[in-house]
């Protein structure tokens, strides 16, 4: 197969997010800002603070002990179980533009020298959205925890089920539901961080499950999708709907949390959940 | 009454009209009048009308099944739950905001058996589908299916859902009170509860609204209901911009029983009464509860602990995907 299965490597940047070039135009306040500068600030404007999204590997970098990241389950591919109009170059298309072979990257990691099992979703890999390839990763991760006595920390950035593997898609949401709720059986903490978008079947099925769920600032998190909601009340809506401060306010988000303070934040929550774990729990 | 016949059912109510009239005693008198045997004449219209509906029947297309099971006649889940069980009490709230009209439930007798049934419910006329908010359930109306199958977990009593939304709520109000949060809890509860769990796809399984009623042990479906990840509508409109072409997407989408069947979702399909199940509601239901019986029978032979691993590896298998060997993997990079 020519060019591989998950495109080149070097092409790890999330094509929307940064043009070639040395400026670009932020997507919060729409003011010029050099494209240096917001990399050195994770992709957060210095301007307005608005929160660029990331592709999973960036946000692996910049969440892990440097080089702890082992990737899991990197050998399965999503096949064409439908036989949908456009799926396999879609899929093809997906994994050029992002050197993933799935839109769930998960592997084994640590966060301030505490062992983890790490999920991230790439939104740039068919909008983060889950299907069979996805909703497995996930379960596995979750087993493998359970395993090795680790706590999980998933970020999703996910339209939510994946349109063209129909049926089969939104049984991941089932999958991933009962994956967590047996992995919490056996003691296993999971942490679950909400980037923007969150929404549909993902923030219904294992992204709303978390001991604790974080959000980025500003994040869309939603069940449906905001222009949906907007047509069906005739424009009746708060303007911070479905978006993470919305969540939080209402109590299904429990932390809004500033990209420079994930780590540790998470570095936090694992040494509580470790301890915990160590006096019998 | 004819804004309650689908297009390709047209045929078959122009020749049931036709039939009717024949019977009236007006038409009787004039047939005798006339010397003519009338009632031949109504066998040889019989035998055309099955032959009519046999035929559109043995050809419908996925769209037609998705108005199907979107019929405005066809049997909703308390029209069941009253053919099949022998008592029912209605029981409302979810002990923390509401009482969701578009959920019911409550402790039901199977043929004298203690079972507890949630599902999904549409109004009939006006007033009614708006009080039930056309089937789709905010957040109280899955907790209160939670609150109802913990309580039947501790009184071990197995539970009978019903399917049956076009979606869950995406309003305001859902949103507000965390309608995924309480679909996902569904979900990951149901996936554990200590009882036999057995799911009933009657009209639409329509997603997240769908699945955060239908985890269980068993999950069967109605010959002409969907299940589907999304409405073929929604994925026309995303697809190729134009709802118009929602047939082509609910043919894309594989969301007929039969395809659910075929990918592994559903255990079984349940055939329906010749015209669909609004056409003899007592024959669907009676098909209904028998089905029930026998996969409650079968459930409960099985100890708790193999119930509940059976129930995770159930739903661990569902998916398709493709495992790379490591000279595949390298290949790859």
């Amino acid at each position: 197969m020519s060019g591989g299965w998950f495109g080149r490597r070097a092409r790890s940047r999330p094509a929307e997010s940064v043009p070639d070039g040395i400026a670009q135009k932020c997507e919060g306040c729409e003011q010029i800002v050099f494209v240096r500068e917001l990399e050195r600030n994770l992709k957060v404007c210095p301007r307005c603070g608005h929160h660029h999204r990331m592709s999973a590997r960036e946000r692996v970098d910049i969440t892990v002990d440097p080089g702890s990241f082992e990737e899991t389950d990197g050998n399965l591919v999503s096949v064409d179980p439908l036989r949908f109009p456009e799926y396999p170059e879609k899929l093809e298309k997906a994994r050029q533009a992002t050197g993933l072979s799935e839109a769930m990257l998960t592997g084994r990691a640590t966060i301030e020298e505490i062992p983890l099992i790490i999920g991230v979703a790439d939104f740039g890999f068919m909008g983060g959205s889950m299907g069979s390839v996805y909703g497995e990763k996930v379960a596995r991760a979750f087993e493998r925890a359970a395993e090795e006595g680790k706590s999980v920390v998933l970020f999703s950035a996910s339209g939510g089920a994946r349109m063209q593997e129909g049926l089969l898609a939104l049984m991941q949401m089932a999958k991933t539901a009962a994956a967590v709720e047996k992995a919490r059986e056996a003691g296993v903490a999971f942490v679950s961080v909400l980037t923007s978008p969150t929404t549909g079947g993902v923030f219904a099925s294992y992204a709303s499950l978390g001991d604790v769920v974080l959000a980025e600032p500003g994040a869309i998190v939603g069940f449906a999708g905001r222009r949906v909601g907007q047509q069906e009340l005739g424009g009746q809506l708060p303007p911070n709907f479905q978006t993470s401060e919305f969540q939080y306010e209402h109590g299904f988000v429990d932390r809004i949390v500033n990209r420079k303070d994930m780590r540790r934040t998470l570095g936090f929550l694992l040494r509580f959940f470790a301890e915990a774990g160590q006096h019998g729990g | 009454m004819a804004a309650n016949v689908l297009d390709f059912e047209r045929p078959i109510r122009e020749l049931e009209a036709l039939i009717d009239e024949l019977r009236t005693p007006e038409k009787r008198a004039e047939a005798e009048a006339q010397g003519l045997d009338l009632g031949s004449e109504i066998a040889r219209l019989e035998a055309e009308l099955r032959a009519v509906i046999e035929r559109i029947f043995a050809r419908l297309t996925p769209w037609e099944q998705t108005l199907l099971s979107r019929h405005p006649s066809r049997p909703y889940t308390l029209d069941y739950v009253l053919r099949i069980f022998d008592d029912f009490l209605e029981l409302g709230g979810d002990r923390l905001a509401g009482n969701d009209q578009a959920v019911v439930g409550g402790p039901a007798f199977l043929d004298g058996r203690p079972v507890m049934v949630v599902g999904h419910q549409k109004g009939r006329e006006l007033r009614e589908r708006q009080q039930r908010n056309f089937g789709s359930a905010h957040a109280e109306g899955f907790r209160k299916a939670l609150r109802l199958a913990r309580m039947a977990e501790r009184f071990r009593r197995p539970l009978i859902s019903f399917v049956d939304t076009s979606a869950a709520a995406a309003d305001l109000a859902a949103e507000e009170h965390g309608v995924s949060e309480a679909i996902a809890t569904n979900m990951a509860v149901f996936s554990r509860l200590r009882i036999p769990i057995v799911v009933i796809v009657i009209g639409e399984g329509g997603s997240g609204g769908a699945i955060g009623l239908a985890v269980g042990d068993r999950v069967l479906m109605l010959e002409h209901a969907v299940y589907s990840v999304i409405p073929p509508e929604g994925c026309a409109a995303i697809l190729w911009r134009d709802k118009n072409r929602a047939p082509d997407a609910a043919a894309a989408l594989r969301m007929t029983a039969r395809d659910a069947l075929e990918l592994g979702v559903v255990e079984e399909v349940l055939p329906e009464p010749l015209g669909g199940a609004h056409r003899d509601p007592a024959a669907m239901a009676a098909t209904v509860k028998e089905a029930i019986l026998r996969h409650l029978w079968e459930l409960e032979k099985l100890p708790t602990e193999e119930l509940i691993s059976e129930r995770y590896r159930r739903f661990r298998r569902m998916g398709r995907w493709r495992e790379l060997t490591p000279s595949e993997t390298a290949e790859a990079e």
